[in-house]
């Protein structure tokens, strides 16, 4: 499980704990997440996220 | 032909940049920008310092490599001195850049505190990423910080200084920090956590002077009480920048005025971000010019398109005492239910159906931001 990070405004991304209040189960994986989603806090697109290795 | 020029190349400029190419891979356009024209995010700013962050590691891709991504000619180091609307052209230094449709993607100027004393001119502020680097500079030999304003930026600055271990003192008109986007519990949950870890809080007071002293500063506040500092930052607001677009005969109040088209007053000018007053909302953070930036994209690619903002909590990144704060959207009437435990403060704004129209949150209560967010009513539908 990896975490990512939102380049704009620094969000975290946790694989393991999902969203559960964006409806995104714990485990989803970053490639299932729908390309339309955004982030939470900034809405930037998720082609613009970067991944953290952790 | 059709082309298309940007004034601007910070989140607003750029984003919009991008977005436009997802639609129009071919449009001629051109981006004009004061600054060096490097990519970065600016909200990192702010939590930056206690990272070990230089201004290159937060930056990303150089003038010549943005143009290269996004098919576009970047102008960097060139400010536009003038815009002429009738004969839908701009000037930079001597040299005259036509457009068929213009956008003025310009941010914002801090607002300069009014001082006495011979050191008020060494006041910083932090707005773009060659501050930044100055910043850092002149943190490497500064133990004490004295903060003025305790907004948003002032608060996210002061837990960055105090984690990357200096002193900080912040002085702030309001008794409150945030007062202006927080009820009374939620910004003292705020103010306290600051505190915990060594915030010095003069609250209710301004300064008034800053002079040189035999070490550092004196900032002078308008109780006679001296605070001693090595280095003095200002972030006590933000004014769109408006008197390039005012010159032109540009409507502008607080920010250049638009509608939800993005359109200003003049013929195929439009305005994003946080230079713009888009039907009377100057929003100055990124949801709403990411908002902004994919409309105006599918308006300049041929398809008018209004802007739409949902809700949009803003984050503050005060790690001390995390906030998540969703403003109630003009006249609607309700109150406060404020509940506080060993969780933070949840305080919500509701109307007498019990219908959540705004909230304040602290702590861990912060993490419910999402979930709260989707039952709050549209800012702009
Ligand atoms: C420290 C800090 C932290 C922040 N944190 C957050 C956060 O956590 N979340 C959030 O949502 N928002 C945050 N914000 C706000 C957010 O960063 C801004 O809303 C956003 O970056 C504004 O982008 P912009 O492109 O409109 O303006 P800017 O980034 O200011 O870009 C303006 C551009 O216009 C150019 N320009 C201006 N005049 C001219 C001219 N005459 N000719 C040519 N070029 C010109 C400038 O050189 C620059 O390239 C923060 C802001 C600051 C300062």
């Amino acid at each position: 499980m990896k975490v990512w990070t939102c380049v704009v405004c620094g969000f975290i991304y946790d694989e393991a704990a999902g969203l559960p209040e964006e409806g995104i189960a714990p485990g989803t994986r970053w490639q299932d997440i729908p390309e339309g989603w955004a982030c939470p806090d900034c809405g930037v697109a998720k082609a613009d996220f970067e991944m953290v290795a952790v | 032909m059709e082309h298309i020029v940007i004034i601007g190349s910070g989140l607003a400029g750029y984003t919009l940049a991008r977005e436009l190419r997802k639609l129009d891979k071919a449009v001629p356009l051109i981006i004009i920008t004061a600054d060096d024209g490097r990519y970065y995010s600016k909200p990192l700013l702010s939590n930056a310092l206690a990272q070990g962050k230089t201004a290159d590691q937060l930056a990303g891709a150089f003038a010549p490599v943005m143009a290269e991504q996004l098919n576009a000619e970047v102008l960097a180091f060139s400010r536009v001195e003038e815009i002429d609307p009738v004969a839908r052209s701009v000037r930079v230094a001597q040299r005259v850049i036509a457009y068929s449709k213009l956008v003025l993607a310009l941010g914002a100027d801090p607002v300069r505190p009014q001082l006495a004393g011979n050191a008020a001119d060494s006041v910083l502020s932090v707005n773009d990423l060659m501050d930044y680097a100055r910043f850092r500079e002149r943190m490497a030999g500064a133990r004490r910080v004295t903060i003025l304003g305790g907004g948003l930026i002032g608060c996210e600055f002061a837990n960055d200084l105090s984690h990357a271990g200096h002193q900080v003192d912040i002085v702030h008109p309001a008794l409150h920090p945030l007062d202006r986007l927080l009820p009374e519990a939620a910004a003292q949950d705020l103010q306290r956590g600051l505190a915990g870890v060594g915030v010095t809080w003069h609250l209710g007071h301004t300064a008034t002077a800053v002079n040189h002293a035999a070490a550092g500063y004196a900032v002078t506040l308008d109780d006679g009480v001296i605070i001693a500092a090595d280095a003095v930052l200002a972030a006590i607001g933000l004014r769109p920048r408006v008197t390039l677009a005012q010159a032109a005969g540009i409507r502008a109040a607080r920010g250049i005025q638009v509608n939800r088209l993005l359109e200003t007053s003049a013929a195929g000018v439009y305005a994003l971000g946080d230079c713009a007053e888009v039907a009377g909302h100057v929003l100055p953070y990124v949801m709403p010019l990411m908002a902004q930036a994919r409309a105006l994209a599918a308006t300049l690619a041929g398809t008018p398109t209004e802007v739409v903002y949902p809700a949009m909590p803003v984050m503050v990144k005060t790690p001390a005492c995390p906030v998540a704060v969703a403003t109630v959207a003009e006249g609607l009437a309700g109150s406060w239910q404020v509940a506080c435990g060993e969780e933070g403060v949840c305080a919500l704004y509701q109307d007498d159906q019990q219908g959540l129209l705004g909230f304040a949150l602290t702590g861990k209560q912060a993490g419910q931001r999402q979930a709260l967010a989707k039952r709050l009513p549209a800012l702009m539908p």
